[in-house]
């Protein structure tokens, strides 16, 4: 840095002072970012004074497995069934493989099948009905590498709507196996 | 002050839910309404009870003697504002006025005090002989007097048909309000007409398939209080009960045999659902169907010699008939394309079921000496028959205006009720063996 003549340091000054002055008047500038708080993930440590690091508290919720996180294949637990029938319909064998895929790599995981119908029909017959689709579902993941002790069968026949209503729009919905984590 | 009522109220209801199933009391009762009539009714002339001099009885005796009455559908009771006289003795009775009312039948009577309770006496006359066909008089509790009402019209029955009346019966049935986690399932306990509705459960997980011993003392049902279905004895004076079946799968239908020894179920614990046989006093069990179609409901004959059940092994639900002690079984519904829940009638002539026509599930009663099926509903959704235990009604559920409701038909013709509580769902009625 060159030598600077006193007069040049003397304007300096008085031109600081006079901008302070008028910077009372007006708009202050806003402060000066504050230092971050949070060392950045590539932060290391140096040697020299202690410092200690601190994680970011997130607050957002976490799923309680796979199965309900919307965005993943698992979330599709519940198998629809025609009326009167245990029979798996085909588009129904992706969703019950992909459930089969994630027990067989999950052995510590272990699922209830809940076999439901709809109100047609005598209520015992329908607990029996209710059982066999449980057990049709059970049958195809044990097919498909799942272990017997993973699952248990759960019939509710009809005792559980899941839509109320004496009508097919209410009983396509009720005619179900939900595999339940 | 308020506070020290709530509180133990609020712990109550804490207690109950976490415990998922509790004893509960009060509860709304079933309205009876009748919805058909017999048109060769008998006309009979139940005139209000006399009354001793300063007593307020609890109840209109007479007034529940001809509902009882009218509801058998058999009898056509005279209202009481069409009555020229109201008699209560013997010698105020003029047989001429009654017969020219054209009824068949007289019944008078008189409420009196005795001790802490009541006496009550009537008499049923013939009117067109003028001669006493019945008289007698019984003593109950003031709390206790709508039931001896229920026995005057029973015996009144007795004497005019020839066969036990029912009205002194009780009825089991299941009701449910609310979905999913805020469901309310409770079995509950009524007068065959209705009233003094009592809950001898109540879950928040289904209940289902309410089953009355042939003493009438104790009730065998299903329950998924512990998140799978288990079978029940429950003794209904002291509310205390035993778990009978728990098995892996369903543990459903259950059904004692008449002579109360054993308890017939259905089990999937080998597999699809078979009907075994449980002795109650040994604790043996024994699988009698071995089929990998469903096997189900089994239903005893009244001898308890065999055994009726559905079962969907010929491709479609049909009612089949084995010993019960098990072997081949024969296929006795002919009609129809699902025919399922049977049950004997009391003199074993006759079987109770739902049936489906043209898509419809109905009530049918089907002759097994004739081999005919005669129709005794007409909704889309009946089910749940159940025989009274003098053979003349079948009580099952049915929907009505869209909620769960009970209706009672009579078997020979005609007569018809509805019961339904106010609000919520009923179904799965059971009606109790004679009470005597």
């Amino acid at each position: 840095m060159p030598v600077q003549s006193v007069p040049y340091m003397t304007w300096l000054a008085l031109s600081l002072v006079a901008a302070t002055l008028v910077g009372c008047a007006s708009t202050p500038e806003p402060p000066p970012l504050p230092e971050p708080v949070a060392p950045s993930p590539t932060y290391q440590p140096t040697a020299g004074r202690e410092t200690r690091t601190a994680p970011l508290e997130s607050p957002r919720p976490t799923y309680a497995g796979p199965w309900e996180d919307p965005s993943s294949p698992l979330s599709n637990r519940t198998i629809y069934f025609d009326y009167d029938t245990a029979e798996i319909k085909p588009e129904y064998l992706p969703l019950v493989r992909t459930h089969a895929r994630y027990l067989g790599s999950h052995s510590e995981t272990r699922v209830t099948l809940e076999g439901h119908t709809d109100e047609r029909g005598t209520r015992e017959y329908n607990l029996a009905l209710g059982d066999q689709r449980a057990e049709a579902v059970k049958r195809l993941m044990l097919a498909e590498g799942v272990l017997p002790d993973q699952m248990a069968n759960l019939a509710y026949g009809e005792e559980r709507p899941a839509a109320a209503g004496h009508n097919e729009q209410a009983w396509r919905l009720n005619r179900r196996v939900i595999i339940q984590y | 002050m308020s506070r020290h009522i709530r509180l133990p109220r609020l712990l109550l209801a804490l207690i109950l839910m976490l415990s998922g199933v509790g004893l509960v009391i009060a509860a709304p009762r079933l309205n009876i309404e009748i919805t058909g009539g017999i048109e060769a009714a008998q006309p009979i002339a139940i005139v209000p009870f006399g009354v001793s001099e300063g007593l307020v009885p609890p109840v209109d005796v007479a007034a529940i003697v001809s509902a009882d009455l009218a509801r058998t559908g058999r009898f056509k009771p005279m209202p009481t504002r069409d009555m020229l006289d109201m008699p209560s003795t013997r010698e105020a009775v003029d047989f001429r006025d009654w017969s020219l009312l054209g009824m068949n039948n007289l019944v008078i009577g008189r409420v009196e005090p005795e001790g802490e309770g009541y006496r009550i006496g009537f008499s049923l006359f013939d009117v067109f002989r003028g001669n006493e066909l019945a008289s007698t008089s019984l003593v109950g509790t003031k709390a206790g007097m709508r039931q001896t009402a229920h026995r005057i019209a029973d015996l009144i029955h007795e004497k005019l048909t020839g066969q036990p009346g029912v009205a002194a019966t009780r009825i089991a049935y299941i009701t449910s309000s609310g979905s999913g986690d805020s469901m309310t399932v409770t079995l509950k306990v009524s007068d065959a007409d209705g009233y003094n509705p009592q809950t001898i459960v109540s879950s928040g997980e289904p209940i289902m398939s309410p089953a009355w011993s042939p003493d009438g003392r104790r009730i065998a049902y299903v329950s998924f209080e512990n998140r799978r279905p288990a079978i029940y004895i429950q003794e209904l004076s002291s509310g205390r009960r035993d778990l009978v079946a728990s098995y892996p799968g369903i543990n459903g239908s259950p059904a004692f045999s008449p002579d109360g020894v054993r308890l017939a179920m259905t089990l999937s614990k080998d597999g699809s659902a078979d009907i075994y046989t449980l002795n109650l006093l040994s604790r043996e069990l024994v699988r009698l169907t071995d089929h990998y179609a469903i096997d189900t409901e089994p239903a005893w004959s009244p001898d308890g010699r065999s055994l009726i059940f559905t079962s969907d092994r010929g491709g479609s639900p049909q009612i089949y008939r084995m010993s019960a002690s098990g072997g081949a079984a024969e296929r006795i519904s002919v009609e129809g394309d699902y025919n399922g829940r049977a049950s004997y009638s009391p003199d074993g002539r006759s079987i109770a079921m739902v049936t489906r026509i043209n898509g419809a599930f109905r009530i049918g009663v089907l002759d097994t000496t004739r081999g005919l099926t005669r129709l005794l509903s007409s909704g889309n959704l009946d089910e749940s028959p159940s025989f009274a235990p003098n053979g003349s009604m079948v009580i099952y559920a049915t929907i009505h205006g869209g909620r769960g409701v009970l209706a009672a038909a009579a078997v020979e013709g005609g007569g018809s009720q509805r019961l339904s509580q106010d609000s919520g769902q009923v179904r799965e009625p059971a009606w109790s063996p004679l009470i005597r």
